[in-house]
């Protein structure tokens, strides 16, 4: 198992405003797997990931790569593994940065030479021209900032990516089209992703296995051909289905 | 020829960081000199400049030059442009050489303050925390004395001159500074670009210097051109009460405190000099309206 997460608890803010936004959590997910955190908003899942990154408030239980647990503060080399690529691709792009200056960052911040060919090839690898870039967030759509993004999160090479709601913020036509972006790039990369998402159509898309969460804790986990049954155990996982079935076909 | 670099310098895909750097630059000119008072301010800061630079050129006589046989003629007589003073002093010549001590005032200041404040603001936002707590109470207290009696008080304990003068009005001016950052990096640093430098392993000083503090210069310039005229106001208040320029320096504020004495029977020994106070203070504010367009991080792409 390359990410192990056992019994995870997140609380934010003490004593009475405490609020428990994931509740005792565990699930693992195999290396070069595609595993998906499903849920309504509020229910935890995005927390998990930033708790992975260090930037939640765990209280409780342990997370492990590779079975050695996480120090309390993420090194360097957690940054070569693990990487995230953020739901809202207009809140996380400097607004005053190129898309040069993003890209050659994790370069310079890691001591990683060939700046110029390598921000190149990161923007072809995603299917951005090399023309955009010197260009800034706001010269850019929602599609190209997105890609930026994901150029970002694969500068250092990680075997990890953590996907929060990647296509949530973008069109329907420009969604499909990062979407198969990314599992492109998980083939030829041998990528591992965890991806948190609302709508099980995407889910279904990119995962093999999946696990619904609701109020902070894992419903029901289930895999692919599970998923195409309708193969569930649980109400929540059933009402959930109907509901994005729903969206899917009307 | 204008046409081609007007286009090198607009084209949406810049072929290197300078085209696309310089192409902001001139989109954010283009954005300056629409707006009429901004251009105004500009032009008198420029003429401000020009005048200290050139003072030997622009100016009639000597600055500290005296001739007694001469002293408080009315302006447009004999020679004298703006008349001249109880020493006989040409008032026009003073002025000019008064505009490279003003300048000077201007230019430490505003390269210590807002660094400074930058600096401590920054720090106490981004680190939060008994770190926050302990610098903005600091800042508080800075804040909590007038501006005038804090800078006073340096410069009688220093000793008075326009070296002590400048550290003085520096030492009292970092706290609006302080606050503005803080509060613009408590905007930022939550923010998802934040989390995604952290997250690549960035250490807190790149991320301050590279990436917070880029964010928050914007208002702090801006706050500084408005602040520009109080500086001035405040060094010119030093000058008057005779803790800033000596004598014979030709400084603003120090002229206006000598033509105190003669106010009524010969006005413009003092007004002069309030004039000119009263004009680069007006550049400098318009100036700032004028950046506070251009700088807006908002407004950019528009």
């Amino acid at each position: 198992m390359l990410i192990e997460i056992d019994d995870l608890s997140v609380t934010f803010g003490k004593g009475r405003d405490a609020v428990r936004a994931v509740r005792g959590v565990s699930f693992a997910v195999n290396a070069r797997e595609s595993f998906g955190l499903v849920g309504e908003s509020g229910s935890g899942k995005s927390t998990i990931l930033r708790a992975i990154c260090g930037m939640a408030p765990v209280t409780g239980g342990e997370l492990r790569i590779d079975g050695v647990p996480l120090p309390k503060r993420r090194s360097k080399a957690f940054s070569r593994r693990i990487q995230m690529v953020f739901q809202d691709p207009y809140a996380s792009l400097h607004p005053k940065r190129s898309v040069d200056a993003t890209l050659a960052e994790p370069l310079a911040i890691h001591g990683i030479k060939g700046r110029d060919e390598r921000v190149v090839q990161a923007m072809t690898d995603v299917g951005l021209d090399p023309r955009f870039r010197f260009r800034f967030p706001h010269q850019l759509s929602g599609g190209q900032r997105q890609r930026v993004v994901i150029a970002r999160a694969l500068m250092l090479e990680p075997e990890i990516l953590l996907l929060d709601e990647p296509t949530s913020a973008l069109d329907a036509s420009v969604q499909a089209e990062v979407l198969n972006l990314l599992s492109r790039i998980r083939e030829e990369r041998n990528l591992t992703y965890l991806m948190v998402s609302h709508d099980l159509a995407v889910i279904d898309h990119m995962c093999d296995r999946l696990a619904v969460m609701k109020d902070g804790r894992v419903v029901e986990q289930l895999n692919r051909s599970a998923l195409a049954s309708g193969d569930v155990r649980e109400d929540y996982t059933r009402t959930l289905f109907a509901a994005s079935a729903h969206e899917v076909a009307p | 020829m204008n046409a081609l670099r007007r286009d090198w310098l607009l084209d949406p895909n810049p072929a290197s960081h300078g085209q696309a750097r310089l192409g902001q630059f001139y989109l954010g000119w283009l954005r300056l000199i629409r707006n009429p008072l901004a251009v105004i301010g500009l032009v008198i800061i420029g003429l401000l400049i020009f005048m200290a630079v050139f003072a030997p050129l622009v100016a009639t006589h000597d600055p500290i030059a005296q001739n007694l046989g001469n002293r408080l003629q009315p302006p447009f007589s004999s020679g004298h442009l703006l008349g001249s003073d109880e020493f006989g002093r040409d008032i026009y010549s003073r002025i000019v050489y008064g505009s490279r001590v003003t300048l000077y005032i201007v230019l430490l200041v505003t390269l210590t303050a807002p660094v400074f404040g930058l600096l401590i603001g920054t720090v106490a936002g981004y680190f939060g925390g008994w770190i926050d707590t302990v610098l903005m109470r600091l800042t508080d207290i800075f804040l909590a004395f007038p501006r005038l009696i804090l800078a006073l008080a340096f410069v009688a304990a220093l000793g008075p001159g326009i070296g002590n003068a400048v550290l003085a009005i520096a030492l009292t001016a970092w706290p609006p500074y302080a606050r503005v950052a803080r509060a613009e990096t408590l905007t930022v640093r939550k923010s998802d670009y934040i989390a995604a430098v952290q997250l690549q392993g960035a250490g807190s000083g790149r991320i301050l210097f590279s990436h917070i503090a880029p964010m928050c210069v914007p208002s702090v310039i801006i706050r500084v051109t408005l602040d520009m005229a109080g500086i001035i106001l405040t060094a010119a208040g030093l000058g008057f009460l005779g803790l800033g320029a000596q004598p014979p320096l030709p400084e603003w504020g120090l002229m206006i405190s000598s033509g105190r004495k003669f106010m009524f029977d010969f006005w413009w020994v003092a007004a002069m000099p309030g004039l000119a106070i009263f004009i680069v203070s007006l550049g400098f504010n318009l100036l700032g309206d004028g950046l506070r367009d251009v700088l807006d991080p908002r407004g950019t792409g528009k």
